[in-house]
């Protein structure tokens, strides 16, 4: 092993350690970069993505970050196949405004599709670059020349004009220039000829993360580090009415205590002083509270009478909708849903002659840094962001908001770096949760049973208040006493869409209108939440689908697959219906139930079926999954073991989120801000997982982390419709309609 | 108020001059710079922080360090090394049952405290014992299958 695990020490060093070896920017002023592949585009110099090393080394540098999802792992082994070296030669430099390239937000389930694209290439011309310097040094043609682990060698072994007939990237190491702009003229590797690609590899970051070695942003010690701790308002829109700081600065190893508007800190040379600091701080703050929060009971009711902008985002037909055998509607409904990360977000932040160095699990450093400057009112290459890893988000969850957090109190720390972690309830009150979303449906059968008319109606607000390009998105810059204020809400346009994504169905429909009704006024904080609106607007499609087949008198997937032109969703749903045993005529109502849900994520990503056993208790109407089986296409498959485990992770989670979770509040507060308030799934409730990957090397690798969550909901609703004869639409999917009712 | 405590943690002692009722979590983490033990809600609710006393799994936030004076602390550093792990690490890993792995201190500790007790758990103790760790990755099935094969392995 070259690369070797990071000790506790070293793992210090390294972070600590500022190394800008290069520039970014091109040398000529870069055009758009259009037609580059991937983050190429925005990227374009070659030794922004990889350098090779005198010592045997390859540092590769990469925008995108690791998440839990096996990113670093994947993309190893995609630049090591590209360059024939094995993969413990790569040192990987991921999300550091410093050194690595700009690639937005590693979200969307789009770091193969984009990063790896761009790395691919970036390593094939690098590779290509080598081999002709070698051909000139071993007076060889390049056609002559092979590589095995970054020695290249004239194949016919002849002693070629030079004496040598070997040499080695670390020996041309000093002599290639990689700073040039890439070409993508060199075509990358055909699958045929990968080692590693699309073969199981471990991930490289998990024998740390069991034996306790420094793996996160949490584990990082700086010399000299204090613990900050913040103390938010009891409500989103609380004005302080009175402080006494020295109650807080009293007690033992208090550093600071900072007060800025509304937004309120303490920094002590202990963690758990900390911690006492800020139970202080809420003794000794008096708050005046208005009801600020939309009426809880009523809650879509509300949203849907809010101010729309409508976007007709599908139109298919003629005007008049056609005569109908047979006509369905129904309305769905989806709560705000918490990221709920099992580690609250953290963030260490120091201030050294004039520069803010922030060391954050935040999902783009580069729009985080931007945010940054703005709220703290510095010059942008004033601050470098370096990511390190945190536990699982999901989404955009509080990450970015505590770096602001320990930047305002290692501001106020002479120098010293801070660390800062949210409490619990920070986390599960403050976090911009996945918005709640009202979708409506209608729908015209023909005497045939075919779908001859589809309406889809959403009602969503938007799914991204990430770090933006106008206002300030960070949680504390809203609560100084110069506030910086939030950006416009944004679309995200089709075809990925935000709340909107998946609304438009991939069925073939003769006549549909498909529209977004965008609510921009937010009464509660929200933002990216895995899947977006997709968990939604296919949670409403499928089960729909599921009336409808049973409207018409079809088996369930026996009515999709009339719909459905598209092959390779055939396919997926065949691979399912196969592997789960499906058969048409199960009986119905026993309270044993079987259901039935499937998507193309985004419309553009992996298609992902899935069939979901449930058993009903008649007197509790409690809903246990036992099975699920599930098939997924994601075209070219890097790691099948991380594609296996992020899949598993998808429906587990789609589980928890479709039978237990919604945020809890009053018309004043949140109210589900701990675990008892908000629980997620338990082991006892896990189904048995199998998951099936249809491979295909020759198609393009698409885009899979979020691909469950939409068809886990529909087929667990489509189960407990068939165990029950009951039709749930509003999730969660609570057991109170169920009890006692059927049977 | 502070107070000279001595703790034992995977069989080396220390003395700390803290105050008695600090959770034991901050102690294994900012004074002895263990990394294992988490933070993830300090309510005791979620499992991240777990360490054994006296082979007995304990939630480190909410257990105040002078209570483990004169006991035997056992973190996951002390379970094993990446050089030579544990067999319930070592079946994590060949498992890969962890995804941003932030909960899996918790289920490593669990289950090493498990098979300790019970050496050949069937599946619907594995899941009992762990019925109070939270994951939000939905790693379950992987780290059941894990467990399950330590005990196999251990059992050998
Ligand atoms: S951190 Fe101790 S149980 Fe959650
Ligand atoms: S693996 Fe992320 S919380 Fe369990």
């Amino acid at each position: 092993m070259i690369t070797l695990p990071l000790t506790r020490r070293r793992f210090g060093q390294a972070l600590g350690a500022l190394t800008v070896a290069f520039s970014l920017t091109p040398p000529v002023c870069a055009a758009t970069g259009a037609g580059l592949p991937g983050s190429l585009a925005g990227n374009r110099m070659l030794d922004a993505w990889l350098r090779i090393n005198s010592d045997g080394t390859v540092t590769v540098c990469t925008g995108k970050v690791e998440l839990g999802q096996g990113i670093l792992t994947a993309l190893e082994q995609i630049a090591a196949d590209e360059l024939d070296i094995a993969p413990e030669r790569i040192k990987l430099i991921s999300g550091d405004t410093a050194q690595t390239p700009d690639e937005g937000f590693t979200s969307g389930s789009q770091s193969i599709e984009y990063g790896g694209t761009a790395l691919r290439y970036a390593c094939a011309e690098a590779r290509d670059i080598l081999l002709k310097l070698a051909a000139k040094k071993l007076g060889t043609a390049y056609d002559k020349l092979t590589i095995a682990d970054g020695t290249i060698t004239a194949a016919d072994g002849t002693i070629t004009a030079q004496g040598g007939q070997k040499t080695t990237y670390w020996k041309l190491a000093a002599e290639v220039d990689l700073h040039r702009e890439a070409s993508a003229g060199v075509p990358p590797k055909p699958p045929e000829q990968h080692r590693l690609v699309g073969k199981s590899r471990p991930r490289i970051d998990i024998p740390a993360k069991v034996t306790g070695g420094a793996a996160y942003v949490q584990d990082i010690r700086l010399p000299g580090m204090l613990f900050g701790r913040i103390s938010r308002p009891p409500s989103y829109r609380a004005e302080l009415v009175s402080f006494d700081e020295e109650r807080v600065r009293k007690l033992p190893g208090i550093a600071a205590v900072v007060r800025d508007g509304r937004f309120l800190g303490v920094v002590a040379q202990r963690e758990e002083q900390a911690i006492a600091g800020r139970d202080e701080i809420s003794r000794a703050a008096t708050w005046r509270e208005t009801p600020s929060l939309p009426p809880p009971d009523d809650i879509y009711a509300y949203l849907t009478s809010l101010p729309t902008e409508d976007h007709l985002i599908s139109s298919k037909g003629g005007d008049a909708p056609p005569a109908a055998h047979l006509s369905l509607a129904a309305k769905h409904t989806r709560p705000y849903t918490a990221h709920a990360s099992i580690g609250p977000s953290c963030a260490i932040a120091q201030f050294a002659d004039g520069q803010l160095t922030i060391w954050t699990h935040s999902q783009g450093v580069f729009p985080l840094r931007r945010d940054l400057a703005k709220a703290l009112d510095m010059d942008e290459v004033k601050i470098r962001c370096i990511h390190a890893q945190g536990s699982g988000c999901y989404g955009h969850n509080g990450a970015d908001d505590v770096a602001l957090d320990a930047a305002l109190l290692a501001r106020a720390s002479n120098g010293r770096p801070v660390k800062v972690q949210w409490m619990r309830d920070d986390e599960f009150g403050w976090e911009p949760y996945g918005p709640a979303m009202s979708v409506e449906l209608r729908a015209s059968l023909d005497e045939a049973g075919m779908v001859i008319d589809w309406t889809h109606d959403v009602w969503t607000n938007t799914h991204t208040t990430r770090p933006q390009k106008d206002g300030c998105n960070l949680l504390a810059a809203w609560h100084l006493a110069q506030p910086k204020l939030p950006g416009k809400p944004e679309i995200i346009p089709q075809p990925a869409g935000g709340g909107d994504r998946n609304a438009i169905p991939l069925y073939d429909f003769p006549r549909q209108r498909v529209t977004h009704r965008f609510i921009p006024q937010m009464p509660i904080r929200v933002s990216a939440l895995r899947a977006l609106g997709a968990y939604a607007n296919i949670f409403a499609i499928e089960t729909f689908m599921d009336d409808l087949a049973k409207a018409a008198k079809t088996d369930s997937i026996e009515f999709r697959i009339r719909h459905l032109s598209d092959p390779r969703a055939i396919a997926v749903i065949k691979a399912a219906a196969t592997y789960s045993g499906w058969q048409s005529d199960m009986p119905a109502g026993t309270g044993k139930g079987r259901g039935f849900g499937f998507a193309k994520y985004k419309n553009l990503s992996a298609y992902l079926a899935v069939v979901v056993d449930v058993e009903v208790d008649r007197q509790t109407g409690r809903v246990r999954v036992t099975r699920a089986t599930a098939a997924i296409d994601a075209g070219q498959v890097i790691n099948p073991n991380g594609l296996v485990n992020q899949t598993e992770g998808g429906i587990i989670q789609a589980v928890s989120w479709t039978l237990k979770e919604q945020v809890r509040f009053t018309s004043e507060h949140i109210t589900s801000r701990d675990w008892s308030r908000y629980p997620i799934i338990t082991f006892p409730e896990v189904p048995e997982i199998r998951v099936t990957v249809l491979d295909r090397p020759n198609e393009r690798s698409l885009g899979a982390g979020e691909a469950a969550q939409g068809p886990t909901a529909a087929a667990i609703g489509n189960a407990i419709a068939h165990g029950t004869g009951i039709r749930l639409r509003d999730l969660p999917l609570m057991p109170d309609r169920l009890k006692g009712a059927f049977g | 108020m502070t107070d000279v405590i001595e703790l034992t943690v995977n069989g080396r002692t220390h003395q700390l001059d803290i105050a008695p009722d600090t959770p034991l979590l901050y102690v294994l983490r900012n004074d002895l710079e263990l990394n294992g033990a988490k933070f993830g809600c300090g309510l005791a609710q979620c499992g991240a922080c777990t360490v054994l006393v006296d082979g007995k799994p304990v939630r480190s936030c909410a257990y105040p360090v002078d209570a483990v004076q004169g006991r035997a602390v056992t973190t996951i550093e002390g379970l094993g090394t990446i050089e030579n792990p544990h067999p319930v690490q070592k079946a994590f890993i060949e498992e890969q049952a962890a995804q941003c792995g932030y909960c899996i201190n918790g289920m490593v500790m669990t289950a090493a405290a498990l098979l300790k007790r019970n050496p050949h758990p069937d599946d619907i103790a594995i899941r009992q014992a762990l019925a109070g760790n939270l994951c939000r990755c939905g790693t379950h099935a992987r780290i059941l299958r894990a467990v399950g094969r330590a005990a196999r392995e251990m059992a050998r």
